[in-house]
C-alpha cells in the first residue's frame, strides 16, 4: 500500500524537486556567506520548512535579539497557512497519527498538490499525501544543507548575494499581481510598510506595519461588506 | 547574537510557523466553520505580506548614500525578465547576478 502511494506520489514532486534544490542551495549558500555553519541551515529547513521565512530569519539572527518579534513575524509571514488548514480541515481527516506530519510539513507546494490532486481510488489517500509532503520536505532539507557545504568548496566574492531573497519576493509580487484581480491587498501591504518604515525606521518598523495592514483589512471588509448589502437590497 | 540566543530565535520562528499551521486543526476539529474574518484574511493577507517582504528587504538599503538605487534596477530588472519569460528561476539568478555585479563592479 505504501509503495504505490509513494509511486503515485513522485512524479507530482519531481517539478518542486528541482526548484526546492536550486532556492534549497541559494538558501544555504546564503547561510554559509554570512558565517553561518551547515547545521543553520540544516536544521532551519528542517524545523521551519517554510522558504520565505528561512530567508527572513536569516537576517534576523544577523540583527538584535527580539524573540517576540521574530515568533509574531513567523505569524504574518505564514499566515497563509491558517487559509491553508482551513481548506484541508476535511482532507486531513481519518489519516491517523500520519495527520500530525501532514499538518507540520504544509509548505505552500504540499499543500498545493494535496489540495488540488486526487489520486487513483486504489491508492491509499492518506500515504499518498505523506509521501507528497515527505518527498518535498527531504527536497528542501537536501538544498539547504548542499548549498551550504558548497559554501566550503565554491569561493568567489559573495558580495550582493542576500538580493536573492528580494528577488524571490519580487517575483512572487509579481506572480500574484498577475493572477490576481484585485490589486487592493498586495497595495495595501506595500503601501502600509513604506509609511510605517518612514515612520519608524529599518529596525521597527516590522510590528506597526503588520498590524496597520490587518487593521486597514478590517476597515475595508466592514465597508464591502456594507457595500454588498447595499447592493442586494437595490 | 549568542548561540542561545539564535536558538530561542529560532524556535520563535518554528513556534509562530507552526502555530498558522496547526490552529485551524485546533479551533476547528471536526466540522466546525470559522469566523468569515478569519477566513477573509487567509485571502487577503498573502498578498499583503509579499509586499511587506519586498519593502523589508529594502529597510537597510534605503538609508544609504544610494538610497536603494542599485536595488530598484535589479527590482526593475527581475520584474521585467519574470513578465517576459515568467520562468522563477531565471528570474531570481539573472537579478541577483546582475545586482551583485552592480555592488561589486560599478557603485562599489
Amino acid at each position: 500500500m505504501k509503495k504505490q502511494a509513494f509511486k503515485a506520489a513522485l512524479p507530482y514532486t519531481l517539478p518542486i524537486c528541482f526548484g526546492f534544490l536550486f532556492l534549497g542551495m541559494s538558501y544555504g549558500f546564503l547561510m554559509h556567506s554570512k558565517g553561518f555553519p551547515f547545521v543553520y541551515p540544516l536544521f532551519m529547513s528542517l524545523f521551519i520548512f517554510a522558504g520565505s521565512m528561512e530567508f527572513v530569519t536569516v537576517n534576523l539572527l544577523l540583527s538584535a535579539f527580539h524573540p517576540l518579534s521574530a515568533f509574531l513575524l513567523a505569524l504574518m509571514v505564514n499566515a497563509r497557512h491558517l487559509f491553508y488548514g482551513i481548506s484541508m480541515l476535511d482532507k486531513y481527516k481519518n489519516c491517523g497519527p500520519k495527520k500530525f506530519y501532514l499538518i507540520y510539513g504544509m509548505c505552500d507546494e504540499s499543500f498545493s498538490i494535496n489540495c488540488a490532486v486526487t489520486p487513483p481510488p486504489e491508492i491509499d489517500r492518506g500515504w499518498f499525501m505523506f509521501f507528497v509532503t515527505l518527498l518535498n520536505h527531504i527536497y528542501w532539507v537536501s538544498g539547504a544543507t548542499l548549498g551550504a557545504l558548497l559554501g566550503y568548496v565554491i569561493h568567489f566574492d559573495t558580495t550582493g548575494i542576500e538580493f536573492v531573497m528580494t528577488a524571490l519576493f519580487v517575483v512572487m509580487l509579481v506572480g500574484q499581481w498577475e493572477e490576481a484581480d484585485d490589486h487592493r491587498p498586495a497595495l495595501t501591504g506595500i503601501v502600509c510598510s513604506l509609511v510605517c518604515l518612514l515612520l519608524f525606521g529599518g529596525d521597527r518598523f516590522m510590528l506597526p506595519a503588520m498590524a496597520l495592514i490587518v487593521l486597514c483589512f478590517s476597515l475595508g471588509r466592514h465597508k464591502i461588506a456594507r457595500k454588498e448589502k447595499e447592493e442586494a437590497r437595490s | 547574537m549568542t548561540t542561545v540566543q539564535s536558538v530561542v530565535t529560532i524556535a520563535a520562528v518554528v513556534l509562530g510557523t507552526m502555530l498558522t499551521r496547526f490552529l485551524p486543526f485546533l479551533l476547528f476539529p471536526e466540522g466546525k466553520r470559522p469566523p468569515r474574518f478569519i477566513s477573509y484574511l487567509g485571502t487577503v493577507l498573502p498578498y499583503a505580506v509579499i509586499g511587506l517582504l519586498v519593502v523589508y528587504c529594502l529597510k537597510d538599503a534605503l538609508p544609504t548614500a544610494l538610497h536603494g538605487l542599485p536595488e530598484l534596477i535589479a527590482i526593475l530588472f527581475v520584474v521585467l525578465l519574470h513578465k517576459w519569460k515568467h520562468n522563477m528561476l531565471l528570474s531570481i539568478c539573472g537579478g541577483t547576478a546582475l545586482y551583485m555585479f552592480l555592488v561589486q563592479a560599478i557603485f562599489a
